[in-house]
């Protein structure tokens, strides 16, 4: 418990003195995660809206690998988009391997099923309230997923941080697909494990911390607004 | 032994004949399944134009199901609505509109829930804007505009779902128990707005088990039990003197059951 308490007490000392490491890793860090989740909604929000919201053949079987797909592993992840990224692979000339573009693509695939399998489940809900409503307006497929992603905004930013809470704790796939290489692609999950087999332990609680940090401040920014937003417009 | 008993094939036939050829809407044969259970079962109606056509009769005798059917929301499962003479296609659902028990509001401003309705119908511009300001007016909601709509009283939700289904310019208006859950005050003026969309030439097809409304609002009056039409007339007429035994025993207050329903 001293021990803890002492690593406690070195690791605000290296956050208050905004060690040029850790900020950088910070830095690193909080860019791969929200490029990875703005990249996830874009592709996400949509498909689980469609998925939602439209009748087509095989929407249950699109709806059941959506919600398959949130248990994805991320070092399998993180080993296809090795395999993919390269020398060898289809994407190999790109030379992504090792890159933060890598971490992001592979951050991206773990998060995207989360982001649209949610999205899905919230805008069905909506849209059982809404699908009489429609129907008798016409209202046209494309103007349907539009209207369910603009009224369903709010519960939507819930999504959006359970993204986020995957990405930001993800440490599998980064690995593989970054390297962890100092200075390039070492983020903050990546090095608590290094500096951890390393018994470098108060700077690996720092790095825990700010991650915590991080994370309380991004969920409570996120419900705030929420909770704001919701009180002007709806019941 | 339901059609031997309640007479329904005289006085829907002679309805029919009295219609004039101008019948805006048509049943013919309607039947719908669900369930493993005929919900409805070969209704042949006429809803003539620029009228005020009231269904009536007890819950669960398939009124809903029957404005759904002629509004085109559902498929019927045999028989066919046809609208001005042909089946009902995509343009003539185009000239209805519809009100629900429970009015959907969609999670934004009572203003915005105008301007989707028109959006999506096709109005832009100063049209959209000269049809949203009249139906705010008519709906007396002008002070609400940016309210959220969820917010409104359930009077004001269900003024704003009539309001919004008339910014929409149809020729015929469906309307599905829309004062249910209302009380005197805001069943009145909803009822003040269906009687001004009539006056402008809306037909209007109106599920109620609200007698003294059906009297109020009705000009034709079709009268449903267990799926059937069992009696069909001028509405005055019918509440008046009902010649089957179902709406008689409605209009009396008393339980009402036969063997086939």
């Amino acid at each position: 418990m001293g021990s803890f308490m002492g690593s406690l007490g070195e690791a605000a000392g290296l956050i208050m003195a905004l060690d040029a490491d850790l900020l950088e890793i910070i830095g690193l860090s909080l860019r791969v995660t929200l490029t990875a989740v703005a990249a996830a909604c874009l592709i996400g929000l949509p498909l689980g809206a469609v998925v939602g919201a439209l009748r087509f053949p095989g929407r249950s079987l699109a709806g059941l690998v959506l919600n398959a797909l949130m248990g994805l592993p991320p070092v399998v992840v993180g080993l296809m988009v090795y395999m993919m990224l390269s020398a060898t692979g289809p994407l190999g000339p790109l030379g992504l391997l090792y890159t933060p573009t890598a971490m992001i693509i592979a951050q991206t695939i773990l998060v995207t099923p989360i982001v649209a399998a949610l999205t899905r489940q919230v805008v069905e809900d909506l849209h059982t309230d809404y699908a009489e409503q429609f129907a008798s307006l016409e209202v046209r497929p494309f103007d349907r997923v539009v209207a369910l992603l603009w009224d369903a905004r709010l519960s939507l930013l819930t999504v959006a941080l359970a993204g986020f809470g995957r990405a930001v704790a993800e440490v599998g796939a980064v690995i593989i697909v970054g390297g962890n290489i100092n200075h390039v692609t070492r983020v903050m999950t990546t090095t608590i494990a290094l500096e951890t087999s390393k018994g470098n332990l108060e700077f690996a609680l720092a790095l825990g911390v700010v991650l915590l940090v991080i994370a309380l401040v991004v969920n409570g920014a996120v419900m705030t607004f929420r909770a704001s937003a919701a009180r002007m417009t709806y019941a | 032994m339901l059609e031997t008993e309640f007479n329904v094939g005289a006085p829907a036939t002679a309805w029919r004949e009295a219609a004039p050829p101008e019948a805006l809407l048509q049943a013919r044969g309607l039947c719908f399944d669900g369930g493993g259970k005929r919900l409805i079962d070969g209704i042949d109606i006429d809803i003539r134009s620029g009228r005020r056509t009231i269904v009536m009769g007890a819950n669960g005798t398939g009124k809903s199901l029957l404005l759904r059917l002629l509004h085109g929301l559902i498929r019927p499962t045999k028989g066919e609505v046809l609208w001005r003479g042909r089946p009902l296609d995509r343009r003539g659902r185009h000239a209805q509109a519809m009100v629900f028990q429970r009015p959907v509001m969609l999670r934004r401003s009572v203003l915005a829930n105008l301007r989707f309705a028109l959006a999506v119908r096709g109005f832009t511009g100063s049209e959209r804007s000269v049809r949203e300001a009249k139906a705010m007016e008519r709906a007396r909601l002008d002070g609400l505009a940016t309210r959220p709509a969820r917010v409104l009283s359930a009077g004001e939700q269900q003024r704003l779902a009539v309001a919004r289904a008339l910014a929409c310019a149809p020729r015929a208006l469906f309307l599905d128990e829309p004062t249910a859950s209302l009380d005197p005050v805001s069943t009145h003026a909803v009822e003040q707005l269906i009687r001004e969309a009539h006056a402008d030439g809306v037909t209007i097809v109106l599920a109620t088990h609200d007698a003294g409304q059906a009297r109020r609002l009705g000009d034709d009056l079709i009268f449903m039990h267990a799926g059937r039409v069992v009696e069909t007339g001028c509405a005055s007429h019918v509440l008046n003197t009902p010649r089957s035994e179902a709406a008689r025993a409605w209009l009396e207050g008393r339980l009402y059951l036969d063997s086939s329903s």
